[in-house]
């Protein structure tokens, strides 16, 4: 029960796209797609609104190359603190590549949202786009330091980092 | 309910029956989008709402934990005073609410309560007890652009809600609805889908008991396009719901809003004129804090005494609601192999969806089928890209089935707020969009030029 295109494997994986519980906006979990899928990657879109358990569940089931967390209505940060421990407490998902993005809180300050992305970091995502534009994602895949290896491969978990992109850009 | 005292409704409160009036004396109703989580912060706004130079209804919209039902989330927020970004209705006592409503809810300011729950059983029984008889909705556009939840289990959802509120009229309160299908997914809907679910959201709404009911549509991208759709609108609703039942709201433009105070005022006044021109009997309006912020109650009443402005110095365009049009057409063929595939609305509805005669582009619900895509035109129309499973005739220039890229959907889902937040003579900051358009003209196709009768 998800949205999901018909077609061929893609040649770079499957990428699992998802908002996290509270957030119900979807274009920007849609311009992901389309941006990934143009990449080469399958994309599996689980839309709006999405349980911890449910992420948890059809990760552990699809062993995707990449998980895409994206949020943009300011709970972000509190959801994402909550959700990458149970990611990652499912061996399966231990070294899957896993990156966060979106308008992650309601914070103007730099320093508080560096500390922020920091505890993302921590809590177990390679990579934060704070305030950042769904393209920084793709810059971040074609330099080759995260994902984009054929599934099944390990791919291990890439040096974690944040990106900061300009304010407000992710519709 | 269990018992909870109930309020006692207010005889000769009727939503639709005032906003009729009112437009038929040739004012438009303006309104807001309103809602605080505080009582008195709340009956504030409704109070400055009434007042304002400007015929208004008032607005209660309710947050979003008791939309999404998350009492825990709720209950959490309230004993910490956390902010909610709207009214608790449902954990508020009923006597904080009336009191709340006292002497402002009335038969001159009738008060809506907005939501967007697919589970809103708690919320109508609410309304009940508070003799509450306005709100809004619907099976589908509350379900599929928000959540997770089953299409199906959300028309099981509204039919009960329906019928239970439906009920009120025997208390004495004409009980009013209002589709949200001419708003779905906020921007990049094409017309036909819009009207045509509106009217059927509509028409679900009557065959549950509701008679009296409103029509939503809202503003898009291309002000000749949207006449056509209201147009189309106001037809369908003559051919199919009673005389006397019935009005049309539009929304100002529900997608990315401008950020500039010149952008969002263009906006704004092109939606009103919008209303205005194509008899419109109600307008929702939107800040120009939209698109930063909850806004302040000062910031509704300028947007409200603005739309009241433009609309005052506006008229009706004096084209006939009978002209036939590629959206008439369209949305026709929709609503109609829709009602084709059984009595039960809720049934046909849910039906229409797994077969693809419904489906909604970009949308992500897992019982939408998701083959469609729109995109906009060189003239800023909006188009279909690929029309997937829709029962259309394949005869229009944009049948042809076609990918639309993350740059094109990017660049499409920021071309108003591109358009409006040009200065005159300055290129717009994200480039590579249609042709620059003067700020006077508004939306494409909204200049004086356009309003012709294009013998359509």
């Amino acid at each position: 029960m998800v949205n999901e295109p018909a077609g061929p494997p893609a040649p770079r994986g499957t990428v699992v796209i998802s908002s996290v519980a509270s957030d119900a906006h979807t274009w920007n979990l849609v311009l992901l797609q389309l941006l990934l899928e143009e990449m080469g990657y399958h994309v599996v879109n689980l839309g709006p609104c999405v349980p911890d358990a449910l992420l948890v569940e059809e990760c552990v089931l699809r062993r995707p190359t990449m998980v895409v967390v994206s949020s943009i209505n300011g709970h972000g940060y509190t959801d994402g603190l909550r959700l990458a421990p149970r990611l990652r407490a499912r061996p399966e998902l231990a070294a899957t590549p896993l990156v966060i993005g979106g308008k992650l809180d309601v914070v103007e300050d730099a320093a508080e949202r560096d500390r922020q992305s920091a505890a993302l970091l921590e809590a177990g995502f390679d990579a934060v786009f704070a305030d950042a534009h769904a393209t920084d994602l793709c810059r971040y895949l074609r330099s080759g330091d995260s994902a984009g290896q054929p599934s099944g491969q390990s791919v291990g978990r890439a040096a974690p980092r944040t990106v900061a992109g300009a304010q407000g850009t992710t519709p | 309910m269990n018992g909870p005292r109930r309020a006692a409704v207010l005889p000769g409160v009727d939503f639709g029956e005032f906003v009729r009036g009112r437009a038929a004396a040739g004012t438009l109703v303006v309104q807001p989008r309103m809602g605080f989580d505080h009582p008195r912060k709340m009956r504030a706004g409704l109070s400055a709402t009434r007042s304002a130079a400007a015929v208004t209804v008032g607005t209660v919209t309710l947050d979003s934990y008791t939309r999404l039902r998350d009492d825990a989330a709720l209950a959490d927020a309230l004993a910490r005073g956390r902010p909610l970004n709207g009214y608790p209705i449902v954990a508020h006592d009923p006597a904080v609410t009336a009191a709340m409503l006292a002497g402002l809810h009335g038969p001159d300011f009738p008060v809506q309560v907005r939501h967007g729950s697919a589970v809103p059983q708690d919320i109508f029984e609410a309304l009940a007890a508070l003799g509450l008889n306005a709100t809004e909705g619907g099976p589908v556009s509350y379900c599929l652009p928000y959540g997770r939840t089953p299409l199906e289990e959300s028309v099981r959802n509204w039919t009960r809600c329906v019928r239970r509120f439906a009920e009120l009229r025997e208390e004495g309160a004409e009980p009013h609805l209002e589709t949200f299908g001419g708003c779905l997914m906020g921007q990049l809907c094409p017309p036909g889908l819009l009207v045509a679910v509106s009217v059927l959201e509509a028409l679900f709404f009557q065959q549950h008991g509701v008679r009296s009911v409103s029509l939503s549509y809202a503003q898009q991208t291309h002000a000749g396009q949207d006449r056509e759709a209201v147009a189309a609108l106001r037809r369908l609703c003559g051919e199919l719901l009673p005389a006397g039942s019935w009005h049309v709201v539009v929304y100002a433009y529900m997608g990315l809003y401008p950020v500039t105070a010149h952008g969002a005022h263009r906006l704004l006044g092109a939606a009103a004129e919008l209303a205005v021109r194509s008899g419109a009997e109600r307008l929702i309006v939107k800040t120009v804090a939209e698109s930063r912020q909850i806004p302040p109650i000062e910031e509704n009443v300028a947007a409200l005494e603005f739309a009241a402005a433009v609309a005052s110095r506006t008229a009706r365009d004096g084209r006939s609601d009978t002209e036939d049009s590629e959206t008439y057409q369209e949305a026709a063929a929709l609503v109609h192999a829709v009602l084709g595939l059984g009595p039960d609305l809720g049934r046909a509805l849910v039906r229409a969806f797994a077969r693809g005669y419904l489906d909604v582009p970009y949308c992500v619900h897992p019982d939408n089928r998701g083959r469609t895509r729109s995109r906009l035109d060189g003239e800023g129309r909006l188009r279909w890209a690929d029309t997937g499973a829709l029962p259309l005739a394949r005869n229009g220039s944009d049948r042809v089935a076609r990918g639309v890229t993350s740059a094109e959907l990017h660049a499409d889902l920021h071309y108003v707020r591109r358009t409006f937040d040009r200065v005159d003579g300055e290129r717009a900051p994200l480039t590579g969009g249609p042709a620059p358009v003067r700020a006077r003209e508004g939306l494409p196709g909204g200049s004086s030029k356009a309003d012709r009768t294009e013998g359509l």
